[in-house]
């Protein structure tokens, strides 16, 4: 009797909690109500969809690899060197996770555009023009879901025993050769769940791509502005294109679940 | 040729400074209590930390030199150091372990494998090579650090409470294998424990640590029977009494007196083993020359015996067999008297 007191759940907690969870879940079974399933294959294989698929996938992947050799020595400096003005350093690092991605793109603009600091001497001295392009994509998505990276790596590095980097030490490992053979290895699944967020967050980037990067069919049309446009002129389409994204961030967080972040809870 | 060290470290209030020398195949053990400064000692030698002051000098060649402004990094001193807690790499397999070392110092990777797997049959662990640390006993586990440890054929290997980790049956076995390889060790080895049977069992030397000083030097056997601090003298199981020698009697510092075998004059230690300490009920008949009233403050049972505390002008430890602790009907409180011969009481200068 008593156990079955206790592990029932108090009124003025339990509504509340109903509430969010249909809040939550209520917009996805929307979705998948309104979805026009004998129209999916040929909506799916329509040339515009494919396109943007395929960029939305190649530039997150993009910039998940440009966030992992950038971000990952960065979240080490921040977790294992006596650098002053870390603190600093640290919150500069995670302002984009706070930051609106429309003002990370007026920013990228106002630096890497054509009349920017960087942007005009790129494109005085070597003639390259990055914005409005799939490289400012992948820029726009990595300036957003970069600190993502970095966060989880940093909180990896911190969990894990400094201790056997010392013993590495003992043995004749600089901390270079140390960093390879020992702290990247045991750190490892926290690397691959930041990469998997990572990943997700550059997926569905909106506002830092569509400001820097335009929308262009085929070079900066990810599938989030594409939803966002086919909404306005063919809405089956976009539920289709959402259906899509929606598949992909639930296999992601399948992904995560399973295999990497129950490993890394699981470490001590 | 050997280890030479006069280490000053400042850590918050504990100030380190203690100076310390091992000779090649000399096994020094350094004895102290939790936060003596005895793990700040090693991590010093083992570079990784840099002191405050003083010089390590390992063969004639400087690794640190405050004055001279010399520091060798941890990864460039050629050393061997086995922790508390193996911190065997999780991720790497038993044999991969032991080749870390030879690895990282430019062997081979079939070189340092052949050779890995050479130390592992020292340790008589050569079948387990292809495990994983988890999957090992902690004294196996401790077994493969001495072996990743010794790898690299060191002039110097630091052993931080290899054993205190173990549960007390592994750690007697592990204790007589490590007293093995100490023996065929040609190099200097410092020891850091804070069991006395580990120092007793393993070193050459013993110095004992408190508060960042070096209170007493000497072969184990010495610093056993006659220990100059309260801290060794409870950790070797001895009631230690400071007093003034008047002949063949000592006055106690804090009052009372003890009769002892031979002459003695100026400030002596007096070292009373509980063996040699018996109990009654009343005073006892005869006249012995060292009688005592006391009063049993704390009984622990001890294997077959009881060690008792007791209280009174004369502060003593004493053995008695719990079948004469249960007929005498002993209760924490009760009212006895304590005699010792004076041939079996210890006096020796301060």
């Amino acid at each position: 009797m008593r156990s079955r007191r206790e592990r029932s759940v108090p009124a003025p907690l339990l509504v509340p909690a109903v509430l969010a969870v249909a809040f939550l879940v209520l917009p996805l079974v929307g979705l998948l109500v309104r979805t026009p399933w004998s129209e999916l294959w040929p909506q799916l294989t329509s040339p515009g969809v494919g396109e943007a698929l395929r960029l939305s996938l190649v530039s997150a992947t993009l910039a998940t690899a440009v966030s992992l050799v950038l971000g990952v020595p960065l979240a080490w400096v921040l977790a294992r060197s006596r650098i002053r003005g870390r603190g600093v350093l640290r919150a500069l690092v995670t302002v984009p996770l706070v930051l609106p991605p429309v003002v990370g793109g007026v920013a990228l603009f106002l630096v890497l555009g054509r009349q920017g600091i960087v942007g005009r001497w790129l494109d005085e001295a070597f003639d390259i023009t990055i914005p409005f392009t799939t490289t400012a994509v992948v820029i726009a998505e990595t300036f957003v879901a970069m600190p993502f990276l970095v966060i989880s790596v940093e909180g990896a590095l911190r969990a894990a025993d400094a201790r056997y980097e010392e013993a590495a030490a003992t043995l004749g490992a600089d901390r270079w050769t140390t960093f390879r053979r020992v702290t990247l290895p045991l750190v490892a699944p926290g690397i691959a769940a930041g990469a998997v967020l990572c990943w997700a967050r550059a997926l569905g980037e909106f506002g830092a791509t569509i400001t820097f990067a335009g929308n262009f069919p085929g070079t900066t049309q990810t599938m989030p502005l594409a939803v966002y446009l086919a909404l306005q002129q063919d809405p089956e389409s976009a539920i289709v294109l959402s259906l899509v994204l929606l598949a992909v961030s639930l296999a992601t967080l399948l992904l995560l679940r399973g295999r990497w972040l129950g490993r890394a809870g699981a470490a001590p | 040729m050997s280890l030479v060290a006069e280490v000053r470290v400042q850590r918050g209030v504990l100030h380190v400074e203690l100076d310390v020398r091992v000779a090649d195949g000399e096994v020094l053990a350094v004895l102290g209590p939790n936060g003596a400064g005895k793990s700040t000692l090693l991590r010093v030698l083992a570079g990784l930390l840099p002191p405050d002051g003083g010089r390590v000098t390992v063969d004639g060649e400087p690794w640190d030199d405050v004055d001279a402004g010399v520091h060798l990094p941890a990864h460039r001193r050629r050393l061997g150091m086995v922790f508390q807690d193996h911190l065997l790499f999780p991720h790497l397999s038993i044999t991969d372990n032991v080749a870390f070392g030879l690895r990282t110092r430019g062997a081979g990777r079939r070189e340092a494998r052949a050779a890995a797997a050479h130390w592992l049959e020292r340790v008589e662990l050569a079948d387990l090579g292809a495990r994983r640390p988890g999957q090992l006993s902690g004294g196996q586990a401790q077994r493969v650090a001495l072996a990743r440890a010794l790898a690299g054929e060191p002039p110097v290997l630091l052993l931080d409470e290899p054993l205190s980790a173990l549960d007390a049956r592994t750690r007697l076995t592990v204790r007589a294998e490590l007293r093995r390889h100490l023996g065929e060790f040609g190099g200097s080895t410092v020891l850091v424990t804070h069991d006395p049977v580990d120092a007793m069992a393993l070193a050459d030397r013993v110095v004992v640590v408190e508060e960042g000083r070096v209170v007493q030097a000497g072969p184990p056997g010495e610093v056993a029977r006659r220990p100059r601090t309260d801290y060794v003298a409870r950790l070797v199981g001895l009631a230690l009494l400071p007093g003034t020698g008047e002949g063949a009697t000592v006055r106690l510092d804090g009052g009372g007196r003890v009769a002892v075998a031979e002459e003695t004059a100026g400030t002596v230690f007096v070292a009373v083993r509980p063996e040699s300490v018996a109990l009654w009920p009343q005073r006892p008949e005869g006249s012995p020359r060292n009688v005592w009233p006391v009063r049993l403050a704390s009984a622990t049972p001890h294997g077959a015996t009881v060690r008792c505390e007791l209280a009174g002008e004369v502060p003593l430890l004493a053995d008695v067999t719990a079948a004469a602790f249960a007929e005498m009907g002993l209760a924490p409180g009760a009212q006895l008297w304590a005699t010792v011969k004076a041939s079996e009481v210890a006096v020796y200068e301060r």
